[in-house]
C-alpha cells in the first residue's frame, strides 16, 4: 500500500472550537477536538478509528469530508489538497466521498420514499433522471440486499438494519471511492449488526473503495479494519496493522482499552479496570502526554514533554516515552490482567 | 427447580405474564417467564431489543405503565412475599428499599435540581432512622465506596456537574444506600465507554458480593454476561428460550438463537481470522410481537427448523442438568456436543 499514492492522506489536521461565555459571548477557551492528526488510507483499505467518547473521532471524519471546516492541516484526496478549496471547487470531490451515520432513522427524511432517498444524490449531481435513475436505484437496492419493490416504501416501514441499508445504498449512489462510516452499526441489534458488517465487507471486495470506519465497539473495528488508529484527546496515540495492534499493543492507553473489552468467555474473567477516572476535558487538555493523568507508567517527563508518533516495529507507530523509536517497547508484563 | 427455592432465594418469579393493549392489538411482552435469584448471585437476562427484558424488570417492581400494559399472571415472590398481591402503598415501601434499580440513563433516576448527597440521604433514611447528620455522613461514605474522588465536595454538587461515568456511580451509590435485597440493573453500562464500563461493572459486582445483594443484570452484550453472571436467561420475543449457568451456556449453547447470537458476534481475540472474513449471520429480523408466527417464534430465522417447529411451541425442557432450552431439537444438539 505504500508503493503507490494513498487515496487519502491527512497531515497535521487540527480542529478547534471556541468556547464562549458570559453576556458578551467572549471566547473563554478552546476545545481541542482534533489536535494534529495524520494518517493515510489506501484504495480498498479500511482504517478503523477508536477511542473514548469525545476523543475527536467524528470530528476527524467530518473534517476529512469538509462537512466541518478544518482549523488547519492538509487533506489530500488522490494527491490533491482539498482543505483550502472553495465550496464550488470542492464539488467534484464531493462525489467521491460519502458518509454513513450511526442513527439510520435520524438521517432519513421520513416524508420521502426509500427510492427517492437513494436516488436524490443522482438528481442533485445531475447524473441520472427518470427511468434511468429508477433503474440505477433498483440496482443499488439489490446491491445492499433490499428488494426493488421496497423503493416505494417510507423509512418507518423498514427495520433498523434495513434503514442502514438504505443509507448505504444512498452513499453508494455516486460511486464514491471513500466511505466514512461513523458508528454505522452501533444502533443495531447484534444479529443485525453482523448482516450490515458483512454487507460493508462484500461491497468493498467488489468495488474496492476505502473505509474510514469509526465504532466504539472494538470487536467490530477489529473485525472490519485492516489498520487501526487509537485516538486520545484529539490525537492519534497509536496506529498499526490490526493484527499487530491487537496482539502487541504498545501504548498504555491502547492496552487499557483492549483490557476493558469484556470477553465473551466466562473462563477468561478479568474484571479489573486498568485505568481509573474519566477522560480529561478537551478544553484544557493536560500538557505533555495527555494521557499522563491516568497512566500508571507516567514519568516526570510525560507531564511536560509531548511524545510524537514514532515508528515502533513494522507498520506500527506509537506516541509514548516508553518507546525509544527503535521498536523496543518497555516491558508491559505487569499489564497481564489478573 | 426445588433447589432454587432454598432459603437463599431472594426473588422467585413464576410464570410471569405481562401484556400490552395497543392500537395494533394485544401482545405478550413477557410470556410465561420464570426465574429466581439467590443472595449474592448475578442473574443475567440477555436478548435483542424488544424481547421483553425491561418489561420483565418493570413487572418485578410493578412499574409497567398501565395502560397500556398490565401484569396478567404469575407471581413475583421477594423474600417470601408475593409483590403482585401488595397494595400500592406497600409496594412503594418495597421499591428503593428492598429492591433498587439502576438504569442505562442515570438522569432518569437522579433528580436534576437536588444535590447528589441529599438524594442519597433520602435513600439512606428510607431504611434507617438516623439523624440527618449521620445520614449525610453515610451518603459521603457511599460516594467514597463507589470511588468518586473528593466525595465530600461531590456530595454538594448537582447531577449535571458530574461526568457520565460519575453519574452512573452516584446512581449506584444511591441504589445500594438502602442495602436492598435485590438490585436490578437495566443496561447500566450500555451508554458508557468500555474503559468506564469495566470500572462500573467491577464496582457493581464487588459491592453486590460484599453486601450479599441479589443482582439481575439486563444486557444485550454477551461479553458483559460472561464477565459478570453466574446464571443466564436468554429471551426471544417475550419468552425465555434458554437458561443455564454461565459456563454451560457459553460452552454448549442449546438453543439455535443463542448459538446464532454467539456466532454473529465479532471477537477481539479471534485475530487468527482473516481480516475480511464474514461473520455468521442470523437471517431476517426479530418478529413483531403483534404478529408472531405459530409454533416456535424463532422458526422463520432458524436453520434447523422442521415442520413441527412451525406448528407447536417447544416446551422449556431441562436438556442437561441445570440447563433448560425451549427447542424441539435441543436434545439432538446436546448429544452432538
Ligand atoms: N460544534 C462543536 N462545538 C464545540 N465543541 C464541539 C463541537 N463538535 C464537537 N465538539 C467537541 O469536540 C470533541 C470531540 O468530539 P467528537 O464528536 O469528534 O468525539 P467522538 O470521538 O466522535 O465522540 P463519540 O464517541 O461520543 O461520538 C468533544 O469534546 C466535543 O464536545
Ligand atoms: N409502554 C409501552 N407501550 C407499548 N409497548 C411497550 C411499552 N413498553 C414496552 N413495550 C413493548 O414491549 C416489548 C418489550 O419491550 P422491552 O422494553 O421489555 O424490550 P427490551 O428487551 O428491554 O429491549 P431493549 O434492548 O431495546 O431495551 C417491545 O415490543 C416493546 O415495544
Ligand atoms: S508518554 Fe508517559 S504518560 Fe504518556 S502513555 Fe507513555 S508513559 Fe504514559
Ligand atoms: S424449535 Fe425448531 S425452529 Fe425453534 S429454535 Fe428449535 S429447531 Fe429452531
Ligand atoms: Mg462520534
Ligand atoms: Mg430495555
Amino acid at each position: 500500500m505504500t508503493e503507490h499514492r494513498p487515496l487519502l492522506e491527512v497531515t497535521d489536521l487540527v480542529k478547534h472550537y471556541a468556547v464562549r461565555g458570559g453576556v458578551l459571548r467572549r471566547q473563554v477557551g478552546t476545545v481541542h477536538a482534533v489536535d494534529g492528526v495524520s494518517f493515510s488510507l489506501g484504495a480498498g483499505e479500511t482504517l478503523g478509528l477508536v477511542g473514548e467518547s469525545g476523543c475527536g473521532k467524528s470530528t476527524v471524519a467530518r473534517t476529512v469530508l469538509r462537512l466541518v471546516e478544518p482549523t488547519s492541516g492538509a487533506i489530500k484526496l488522490d494527491g490533491e489538497d482539498i482543505a483550502p478549496l472553495s465550496k464550488t471547487a470542492l464539488r467534484p470531490y464531493r462525489r467521491s466521498m460519502q458518509i454513513v451515520f450511526q442513527d439510520p432513522f435520524a438521517s432519513l427524511n421520513p416524508r420521502m420514499t426509500a427510492g427517492d432517498i437513494v436516488g436524490e444524490p443522482l438528481s442533485v449531481h445531475g447524473i441520472a433522471t427518470g427511468a434511468k435513475k429508477q433503474e440505477r436505484v433498483a440496482e443499488l437496492f439489490q446491491q445492499v440486499g433490499l428488494r426493488p419493490d421496497q423503493m416505494k416504501n417510507f423509512p418507518h416501514q423498514f427495520s433498523g438494519g434495513q434503514r442502514q441499508r438504505i443509507c448505504i445504498a444512498r452513499a453508494l449512489s455516486l460511486g464514491p471511492r471513500l466511505i466514512v462510516c461513523d458508528e454505522p452499526v452501533s444502533a443495531l441489534d447484534v444479529s443485525i449488526q453482523a448482516q450490515v458488517i458483512n454487507l460493508l465487507i462484500d461491497l468493498q471486495r467488489k468495488q474496492n473503495f476505502s473505509y474510514l470506519f469509526i465504532a466504539h465497539d472494538l470487536a467490530v473495528v477489529a473485525h472490519i479494519s485492516h489498520r487501526v488508529a487509537v485516538m486520545y484527546l484529539g490525537r492519534i496515540v497509536e496506529i498499526a496493522d490490526k493484527h499487530e495492534l491487537f496482539a502487541n499493543p504498545r501504548h498504555p492507553y491502547t492496552q487499557a482499552l483492549l483490557a476493558s473489552v469484556p470477553i465473551a468467555d466466562p473462563k477468561a474473567r478479568r474484571i479489573a479496570p486498568l485505568i481509573d477516572g474519566d477522560v480529561p476535558s478537551p478544553i484544557n487538555p493536560p500538557p505533555g502526554c495527555a494521557f499522563h493523568t491516568r497512566c500508571r507508567y507516567a514519568m516526570d517527563r510525560c507531564k511536560t514533554e509531548r511524545p510524537a508518533l514514532q515508528a515502533a516495529g513494522t507498520a506500527h507507530q506509537v506516541a509514548c516515552w516508553l518507546n525509544d523509536g527503535t521498536g523496543q517497547a518497555a516491558s508491559y508484563s505487569t499489564f497481564v490482567p489478573a | 427447580m426445588s433447589e432454587a427455592k432454598t432459603a437463599e432465594t431472594v426473588l422467585d418469579v413464576r410464570n410471569l405474564q405481562t401484556v400490552f393493549f395497543t392500537n395494533s392489538g394485544l401482545f405478550r411482552a413477557v410470556d410465561d417467564v420464570s426465574f429466581s435469584v439467590r443472595r449474592g448471585e448475578t442473574l443475567a437476562i440477555v436478548g435483542e431489543s424488544g424481547c421483553g427484558k425491561s418489561v420483565s424488570a418493570l413487572s418485578i417492581v410493578r412499574l409497567v405503565p398501565d395502560p397500556p400494559g398490565r401484569i396478567v399472571g404469575g407471581s413475583v415472590t421477594l423474600e417470601g412475599t408475593d409483590l403482585l398481591k401488595l397494595d400500592d402503598a406497600a409496594m412503594r415501601a418495597v421499591r428503593g428499599n428492598r429492591i433498587s434499580m439502576i438504569f442505562q440513563e442515570p438522569m432518569t433516576s437522579l433528580n436534576p435540581v437536588m444535590r447528589i448527597g441529599d438524594q442519597i440521604v433520602e435513600a439512606v433514611r428510607l431504611h434507617q432512622k438516623v439523624s440527618s447528620k449521620e445520614a449525610w455522613k453515610q451518603a459521603v461514605d457511599m460516594l467514597r465506596l463507589v470511588r468518586i474522588p473528593e466525595p465530600e465536595r461531590r456530595a454538594q454538587e448537582y447531577p449535571h456537574q458530574l461526568s457520565g461515568g460519575m453519574r452512573q456511580r452516584a446512581m449506584i451509590a444511591m441504589a445500594l444506600a438502602c442495602r436492598p435485597a435485590l438490585l436490578i440493573a437495566d443496561e447500566p453500562t450500555t451508554a458508557l465507554d468500555v474503559t468506564i464500563q469495566a470500572q462500573i461493572l467491577a464496582l457493581i459486582v464487588d459491592l453486590q458480593q460484599r453486601l450479599g445483594t441479589g443482582l439481575i443484570l439486563i444486557t444485550h452484550d454477551l461479553g458483559v454476561v460472561a464477565q459478570t453472571a453466574q446464571r443466564v436467561i436468554v429471551m426471544y420475543a417475550g419468552k425465555k428460550v434458554e437458561e443455564a449457568t454461565v459456563e454451560s451456556l457459553f460452552e454448549t449453547p442449546l438453543h439455535p438463537y443463542t448459538r446464532g447470537l454467539m456466532a454473529s458476534m465479532p471477537a477481539v481475540i479471534a485475530l487468527g481470522a482473516k481480516s475480511d472474513a464474514r461473520l455468521a449471520e442470523i437471517p431476517g429480523m426479530v418478529p413483531s410481537l403483534t404478529n408472531l408466527p405459530p409454533g416456535c417464534a424463532f422458526a422463520p430465522r432458524c436453520k434447523l427448523a422442521v415442520d413441527r417447529c412451525r406448528q407447536e411451541y417447544p416446551p422449556l425442557d431441562e436438556v442437561k442438568p441445570n440447563h433448560w432450552a425451549a427447542c424441539w431439537r435441543a436434545g439432538e444438539m446436546a448429544e452432538a456436543s
